[in-house]
């Protein structure tokens, strides 16, 4: 696997604050990278300056082996990017818009024609070509937006919020596409939406506050997310105080008269010993559920504790 | 070569909105009206004129102030022709497109204004037209028009490039055009304050330079001083566009 996009300590200041502080991370060829943050963390400031639009105060980005502060052309070749308002000349038609891309992207004149219709197969526009852009539904408007981003086919595709605004069936046919994207390029997609995030990437960055505060693989993340919590249901239960001498229960805290969150031990799993006892004991167990802990879960305690560490800052926001 | 493509699709877009042909059309009825009043006006003095030793010709009579009277007529249109050019790309949010595309910002701001320019090229054939017609019926002194011509399009392509950098300061192309014709007035009438010739105000007037060539002066002094102006207002253009990318 090679390393597309690396970027080194890049920093960004809006007047007296600080957008993006120090942040480093790499994408390697193949992979879907999901850019997570609330709103305002700098993941748009971020994309921005990958796609140099913004040129970072400190810091160095490589694309492809390319350094984009030093050889902008070069590097900015190797890259499709949408923002999160889609650049779009309205009053154009789609194959006219198309081509404008395909011309500002360099792709030399013979191959104009294949990469359009390339791009509009795949980005499912193939019947709209004739159409002005005004005409079309947010949802293809959005494709417009990724069919210039792929058009001359660049190894790292850049998406800011590619859902924001859509119905939950064209987001189900954009995270489709995304999908198919990372067959042939690596991506980089931003979202505050988690399961966009579960759904499409293999590895996941949090950032808030300008900070990255989590670069994990998906799979190591789901590591996170297993708990060590039951959750159990007795119609008919037993003393707490019983529960807690079984081995392996560390704490047990009672919902309500009939639901109970059981702690374990990792390397110890009581749920065996559980229904052994709760059939011989006639507790009446009419459910028994490991708690997984949520995307969401991390993210609040994650972006939390941040807030809570520089309370100064979120004073200037 | 992706600058001329640039500037095509700029020429052409002029072309998808009325924009370009009401301002082709509107320019060239007010001149042709006024090509007509200074026609009868010299059929009038013509039998005059004849008699006289060392009377002054068609050209000066005719041409020259056509086409001084069409600068100041485009003093007001070109701004609206340049209005769009950066600002609207920044209210649509289209620029990161262009930014993030292989391109260099000298390429898309050379290609903005060659497209602009195309289109002054266009206007000033069309209007070099009636003082050409005239050789119909008489001759014309083809050097002073021609040098008369040239001083239109340089004055022109300075107004363009003005207003293209006025362009790039906003994200609203009412306001580009606005401050873009204050410039325009202002640099016009700025020599109107110091009486003597050879003030740095005089110098600075896009005014005087353009009369020079008007009445068939070629002089290198006022064709460099059009470039630089042009040359001035597209560098910080492209700066202006750079500066748009670092931290503020």
């Amino acid at each position: 696997m090679d390393t597309l996009i690396e970027v080194k300590n890049i920093s960004y200041y809006y007047a007296q604050q600080c957008a993006v502080n120090n942040i480093s991370f790499s994408l390697q060829r193949g992979e879907v990278l999901g850019f997570l943050g609330p709103n305002g963390a700098g993941k748009s400031t971020t994309m921005q300056m990958l796609t140099a639009n913004l040129t970072p105060a400190i810091g160095e980005i490589h694309i492809a082996g390319i350094d984009l502060l030093e050889y902008p052309k070069r590097a900015k070749a190797m890259l499709g990017y949408l923002p999160d308002t889609p650049p779009l000349y309205k009053e154009m038609r789609v194959d006219e818009y198309l081509y404008y891309c395909a011309r500002i992207q360099r792709i030399a004149a013979t191959r104009i024609t294949s990469a359009i219709d390339l791009a509009k197969q795949r980005c499912g526009l193939t019947d709209v070509g004739k159409k002005l852009i005004n005409q079309l539904s947010k949802g293809y408007q959005q494709r417009v937006g990724i069919a210039q981003a792929i058009i001359h086919t660049p190894p790292v595709v850049i998406l800011d919020e590619p859902t924001v605004g859509l119905d939950p069936i064209q987001i189900h046919d954009i995270r489709n596409m995304i999908r198919d994207l990372a067959k042939e390029h690596s991506v980089i997609l931003s979202t505050h939406i988690l399961p966009e995030v579960q759904a499409v990437c293999d590895r996941v960055q949090i950032i808030h506050q300008g900070e990255l505060v989590l670069n994990e693989s998906i799979d190591a993340l789901e590591q996170h997310l297993q708990s060590t919590v039951l959750l159990l249901a007795l119609a008919n239960p037993p003393e707490i105080e019983y529960l807690k001498t079984l081995p392996g229960i560390i704490e047990i805290n009672q919902q309500d008269d009939q639901h109970f969150l059981v702690h374990y031990q990792a390397d110890n799993n009581p749920t065996q010993r559980l229904l052994h006892h709760a059939v011989q004991k006639d507790w009446g167990l009419y459910e028994l559920t490991p708690q997984k802990l949520s995307l969401e879960n991390i993210f609040m305690s994650l972006t939390l504790q941040e807030q809570d560490r520089h309370p100064s800052q979120e004073s200037v926001a | 070569m992706i600058t001329g493509f640039i500037a095509w699709r700029e020429f052409k877009s002029l072309f998808l909105s009325p924009l370009g042909w009401s301002i082709l059309g509107v320019v060239q009825l007010i001149i042709a009206y006024q090509f007509l009043e200074q026609l009868e006006q010299y059929m009038l003095i013509q039998a005059e004129l004849a008699m006289q030793e060392q009377a002054i010709g068609v050209t000066q009579i005719i041409i020259a102030p056509l086409l001084g009277s069409t600068a100041i007529i485009l003093l007001l249109i070109i701004p609206l022709l340049t209005m769009r050019l950066i600002s609207e790309e920044r209210r649509n949010q289209t620029l990161p497109l262009l930014f993030s595309a292989p391109l260099s910002m000298t390429e898309i701001i050379l290609g903005k204004y060659l497209g602009i320019l195309t289109f002054i090229f266009l206007m000033v054939g069309i209007i070099a037209l009636m003082p050409f017609s005239l050789l119909l019926g008489t001759d014309i002194d083809l050097g002073q028009t021609a040098a008369a011509l040239l001083g239109l399009t340089l004055l022109l392509a300075s107004f363009a490039a003005a207003g293209l950098y006025m362009s790039t300061l906003t994200r609203q192309p009412a306001v580009a055009a606005i401050n873009t014709f204050g410039l325009l007035l202002f640099l016009w009438i700025i020599n109107w304050a110091g009486e003597s010739n050879t003030s740095l105000l005089a110098y600075l007037s896009l005014l005087s330079h353009f009369e020079a060539l008007l009445k068939g002066l070629f002089n290198s002094t006022d064709i460099c001083f059009f470039l630089l102006f042009i040359l001035l207002f597209i560098t910080l253009s492209i700066r202006r566009l750079e500066h748009d990318r670092l931290p503020h």
